[in-house]
């Protein structure tokens, strides 16, 4: 990796200085950024790591909503909303490796928006509002496309707020190199809405499954789903999957999320 | 029982107190006082004509200490090349010339162009960044069947085409073979590709290049499986340097599975620069680099035929196979679509005529060469797949077709120029029959079917060819060394003893296993003896550790030289106790003479020979310390049966592994907890192989498959326990430890057994498919579930 310039605040408002900073790049777990530094493929001037600003850490209730700080890792998120939100703890609990769990972070998961991640599935499944230093963005308005958020330059994200469904679950279909998704599908019912998230699918990223949203209102059962397809045509196609086949994945993961459930 | 730590044991592995607590010593823990860093700069095009390469801004970086191109190695050897290969028409192969560093052209993702070599890595890095070349892309060279038609790409220009060579194999039978396969009651035919595969070594290469001006000395340290091949290839044809100013040092190597037999371009600049610059020179590969530069492996595409009589009888087999060479030779690459693997077509079946024909071919890939198996995996799977599906066609059982041609009498000659010493086929198969529980397969089978679930059987069986081999054979067959190997058992005068063989231990446990045949020979308690490898400076000439030749071939030279040490201990003994030579008896460490009670230990006889007082010196010298050399009077041959259960989700195509059984016979076995560890470790590359493993280029010859987040290694939650036994043994007759080899049974064996119980599964199912490639993801079985 090239030469850079280390900077740890320990305040989002020293970070958000710090930032302003010509070719500044904020950095949590790194567990995305180091390997991409590595590979000389990023080459930021300053970096701002965000690991030591209390603020932006932990897992709390507020309200009705579950409070998770950006700078909280997977690990942690793991076991404090193992009782409180199991399908999140679930969801965290199966990112990458121990190492991987005990840096990576939900900020930097919901900053990077990968095609393939986890968090935005679940995120937008259970329609979060993600928390920035500015300002609130609904997770149906902040992930815009593979790699590409809401988010302006400079601007972190300080925490994200879950509202807890009364049931969900994360049906994660592995890559069988990377695993992480191949396929995977956040399902969350609450009342009379349900919300069905789809990542490492599609080629647009994260998405929101409405068909069978709308399906599942009415009818919550794997059933429902069964005579609905997602179209080949914007899925991702690679060496681990074609389009078809992660359009044939999307439904399978969707049903047995839905059994599972029911 | 037997004691811990003789013949027989399961004696834990003394090398895993340093591996286990990181004090292993490894290449890249060596660091020389004034060392130096390389970084080798590489193609990122698959072909492309190199215009011009300008190093000015590079060489003013800080930190730089040269900048190496081609040009700095004008009058130097090229990589060579350790096996000849002669086409049907009589014509040697087409052989090109592999630079250290790329010459006019790149031909690979990976081939290396420049060197940065400065005072540290960053500072090397950051100057290859500054490093300007200018090439000119050239189409790429990519599938091997369009790649020998006429006005195709050219790889190498010099070169008459993309053709390496045609080889016929017995081109004799020919004829015979064509004629059985048209008069034949059933033919089936089956068109495959054997997967191209990274080896994936924990440990990446690296080597450390020394010269010491003083003495006109280099030293090399590198991750070799055979030092002295290195030695001497690197030596003779690519700098220049003979044996006795040139010592090549492999210290613990942290795995190899064939990549690391090879002599590699790093090695050769290391060992280059370090003169060049009167300092130290290190080159670490990163794991991007092993992924375009560590040879690769596999990569056949096949079409076979199998003939049958009336009664199911096996009356020939032929086959075509292309095989890709990738953008150069590597070091055995030629051998291993050949001799390899050619004469292993027979299998574990009585086949009377057999036909192979393998046309190699330059492609704009990572050289191809020995991968864990060597073409003996290639062979047995075209076999083991054709059988299953000649089984289905004729509506029989895949297992009693296997019995009905078993060779059952032995020694057997086959068709395809070897002969079987020994094996007992239909004793392995009952073995693992057992095992899997065949019998209550069909029940199993119901009960996933209840849960939306196909389970599959699959059975395998194989042979293969260790202990390579009889030197005078391979010569013939175009080997361009021997393939003996060494050993020197030096006793020392309190009796402890230390063996320096020329087999090299990269996982493999020699350590153990080898002090455990010496130290029983003697009987004398294990820790007495030390196994000395990995350094030209102090083992006698030998070819190092592949083709699971070590206790075979290596043991054998060691067994050898211990007979002579107790031969020799033996004339010392009779002197000491005034008796006759030939009444002597050695049990235990304890020489006594036949019916009387007088006795002498081993550290008398040991010190007697070091300290000569009471010695007959006009009979014999002092000292107690022999070599010898060992030339294996055939292959080993050994043999097993393999079973495996799976379960195929449908709506997904995943697999999963529910059991995996192994019987193999290995003839007589040293350390049973070893020789279980590589089974273990070779079915698990199988099934990587089977059901993972994909080393993949887009047709542009860009590598696409270039790291773990797109090349899938298995992993143990991927796999069942393995059941494994060696309780078949028909012991080898032709080495004095009736030895047969088991590094590589494991991943020559598996990867049919998996592909049968996937294909088995979706037949129960109702889906005809016939064969799905490897590996056997969960998108190419639901493709083909889709497609049936
Ligand atoms: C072996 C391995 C396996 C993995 N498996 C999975 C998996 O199965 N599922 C999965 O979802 N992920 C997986 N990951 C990715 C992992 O979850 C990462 O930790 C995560 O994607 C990024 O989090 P981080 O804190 O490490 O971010 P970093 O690497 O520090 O940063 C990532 C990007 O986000 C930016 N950034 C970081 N924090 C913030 C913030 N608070 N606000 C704004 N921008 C920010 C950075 O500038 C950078 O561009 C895996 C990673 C590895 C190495």
């Amino acid at each position: 990796m090239q030469n850079f310039e280390f900077v740890r605040p320990t305040s989002v408002a020293d970070a958000v200085a710090a930032l302003k900073g010509d070719e500044a790049q904020p950095m949590s777990g790194g567990q995305t950024l180091m390997p991409t530094m590595k590979a000389r493929l990023a080459a930021p001037e300053i970096l701002v790591s965000l690991t030591a600003i209390d603020e932006m850490k932990g897992v709390r209730k507020d309200g009705d909503q579950i409070w998770i700080g950006g700078g909280t890792t997977h690990a942690t998120v793991a076991r404090e909303t193992a009782e409180s939100f199991p399908a999140l703890s679930s969801l965290a609990g199966r990112i990458g490796d121990p190492s991987v769990r005990s840096r990576g972070t939900i900020g930097g998961s919901i900053a990077n928006n990968d095609p393939s991640a986890c968090y935005p599935a679940g995120a937008l499944g259970s329609g979060a509002t993600i928390v920035t230093d500015r300002r609130e963005i609904a997770a149906d308005d902040f992930f815009q496309g593979m790699f590409m958020t809401a988010l302006d330059e400079g601007e972190i994200v300080t925490a994200v707020k879950f509202p807890v469904p009364q049931r969900a679950i994360y049906q994660k279909f592995i890559q069988p190199a990377s695993r992480f998704p191949l396929t995977a599908v956040f399902v969350a019912h609450f009342g009379d809405d349900v919300r069905v998230a789809v990542t490492g699918a599609s080629s647009d990223g994260v998405f929101r499954w409405t068909e069978a949203e709308e399906a599942l209102k009415g009818n919550f059962s794997a059933d429902a789903v069964s005579g609905l397809s997602v179209s080949a045509d914007t899925m991702i196609s690679d060496l681990h999957g074609s389009g078809a086949y992660r359009a044939q994945l999307t439904k399978v993961m969707t049903q047995r999320a839905v059994s599972a459930l029911a | 029982m037997p004691k811990d730590g003789g013949i027989g044991s399961s004696t834990k592995r003394r090398e895993d107190v340093r591996f286990l607590s990181g004090t292993g010593r490894y290449t890249d823990d060596i660091n020389l006082h004034g060392q130096l860093y390389a970084h080798f700069v590489r193609s990122d095009v698959a072909h492309g004509k190199i215009n011009g390469i300008n190093a000015d801004a590079a060489m003013a970086m800080p930190g730089v200490v040269r900048v190496f191109t081609a040009k700095d190695f004008e009058g130097v050897g090229g990589v060579p090349c350790g096996w000849q290969i002669t086409s049907i028409d009589g014509s040697p192969m087409q052989e090109p010339k592999h630079p250290v560093l790329a010459e006019g052209k790149v031909r690979h993702v990976g081939d290396p162009i420049a060197v940065v070599v400065a005072e540290s890595l960053g500072q090397a890095r950051d100057a290859a960044d500054a490093l300007e070349i200018d090439i000119e892309m050239l189409p790429a060279v990519m599938d091997m069947k369009e790649a020998v038609k006429d006005g195709a790409p050219k790889v190498h220009d010099d070169l008459s085409s993309n053709l390496c060579y045609d080889w016929g194999f017995v081109e004799d039978n020919k004829d015979a073979v064509a004629k059985a396969i048209a008069d034949a009651d059933h033919v089936t035919t089956l068109e495959l590709v054997n997967n191209r595969l990274v080896a994936n070594p924990m440990e990446p290469r690296v080597a450390v290049g020394d010269y010491d001006m003083a003495n006109d000395e280099h030293t090399l340290y590198t991750t070799s499986q055979n030092p002295h091949v290195i030695r001497l290839l690197m030596g003779a044809f690519v700098l220049g340097i003979p044996e006795h100013k040139l010592r090549v040092v492999a210290p613990d190597v942290g795995g190899g599975f064939g990549a690391k037999i090879f002599h590699y371009a790093e090695e050769a600049f290391c060992t280059f620069a370090a003169k060049q610059l009167r300092r130290p020179v290190k080159w670490t590969s990163s794991r991007s680099e092993a992924f375009m530069s560590d040879a690769h492996g596999r990569d056949h595409v096949t079409k076979i035929e199998l003939a049958m009589d009336k009664d199911n009888n096996f009356t020939a087999i032929r086959t075509e196979t292309y095989a890709n060479m990738g953008a150069y030779l590597s070091t055995f690459a030629p051998s291993v679509p050949t001799w390899l693997h050619g004469t292993l077509m027979a299998g574990n079946y009585k086949t009377p005529l057999i036909y192979v024909n393998v046309k190699a071919v330059f492609t704009n890939t990572v050289p191809v060469d020995a991968y864990r198996g060597a073409g003996r995996p290639e062979a047995t799977f075209q076999l083991e797949r054709v059988i299953d599906k000649a089984a289905r066609e004729r509506g029989v059982s895949p297992i009693e077709l296997r019995r009905q041609n078993f060779i059952t009498e032995f020694p057997y000659a086959t068709p395809v120029a070897v002969e079987y010493d020994t094996g007992d086929y239909h004793a392995t198969m009952d073995r693992v029959l057992e095992m899997a529980d065949h019998a209550g397969f069909e029940a199993r089978a119901a009960e996933s079917k209840k849960n939306g679930k196909l389970r599959g059987f699959g059975i395998a069986h194989y042979i293969e060819a260790c202990g390579i081999a009889p030197s005078n054979l391979v010569g013939q067959l175009g080997a361009r060394a021997g393939l003996y190997e060494s050993a020197t058992v030096r006793v020392n005068a309190t009796g402890s003893i230390s063996v320096m063989t020329g087999s090299h231990s990269h996982g493999q446990g020699h350590e153990t296993s080898f002090a455990q045949v010496v130290s029983e020979m003697i009987g004398i308690d294990a820790t007495q003896v030390d196994i000395v490898h990995g350094d030209t400076s102090k083992t006698p000439m030998g070819m190092g550790t592949y083709g699971s030749r070590s206790i075979a071939v290596g043991g054998s030279a060691m067994v050898r030289a211990t007979e002579k040490i107790i031969a020799k201990a033996k004339k010392i003994a009779a002197h000491l106790m005034e008796a006759s030579e030939g009444d002597i008896e050695l049990k235990d460490g304890q020489f006594t003479v036949a019916g009387t009670d007088k006795s002498v230990a081993w550290g008398d006889v040991t010190l007697a020979a070091y300290v000569p007082h009471n010695y007959p010196l006009e009979d014999i010298e002092p000292g107690l310390e022999e070599t010898a050399f060992y030339d294996p009077a055939n292959f080993t041959y050994p043999s097993g049966g393999y079973a495996c259960e799976v379960e195929v989700d449908p709506d997904t195509g995943k697999v999963d592994v529910l059991s995996f059984s192994a019987a193999d016979d290995f003839g007589n076995v040293i350390n049973p907890m070893i020789v279980e560890g590589q089974v273990h470790g070779g079915v698990a590359q199988g099934f990587g192989q089977a059901m993972m493993e994909n080393c993949a280029y887009d047709a542009d010859g860009q590598l696409i498959s270039a790291s773990y987040m797109d090349y899938a290694m298995p992993r143990a939650t991927d796999l069942p326990m393995f059941k494994v036994d060696h309780s078949c043994q028909t012991p080898c007759t032709h080495n004095p430890l009736g030895v047969k080899g088991c590094g590589e049974a494991g991943a020559i064996g598996s990867p049919p057994a998996f592909v049968n119980a996937v294909i088995d599964a979706l037949h129960r199912g109702g889906h005809k498919v016939e064969h799905i490639n490897m590996p056997l993801t969960p998108d190419r079985v639901w493709t083909a579930i889709q497609n049936s």
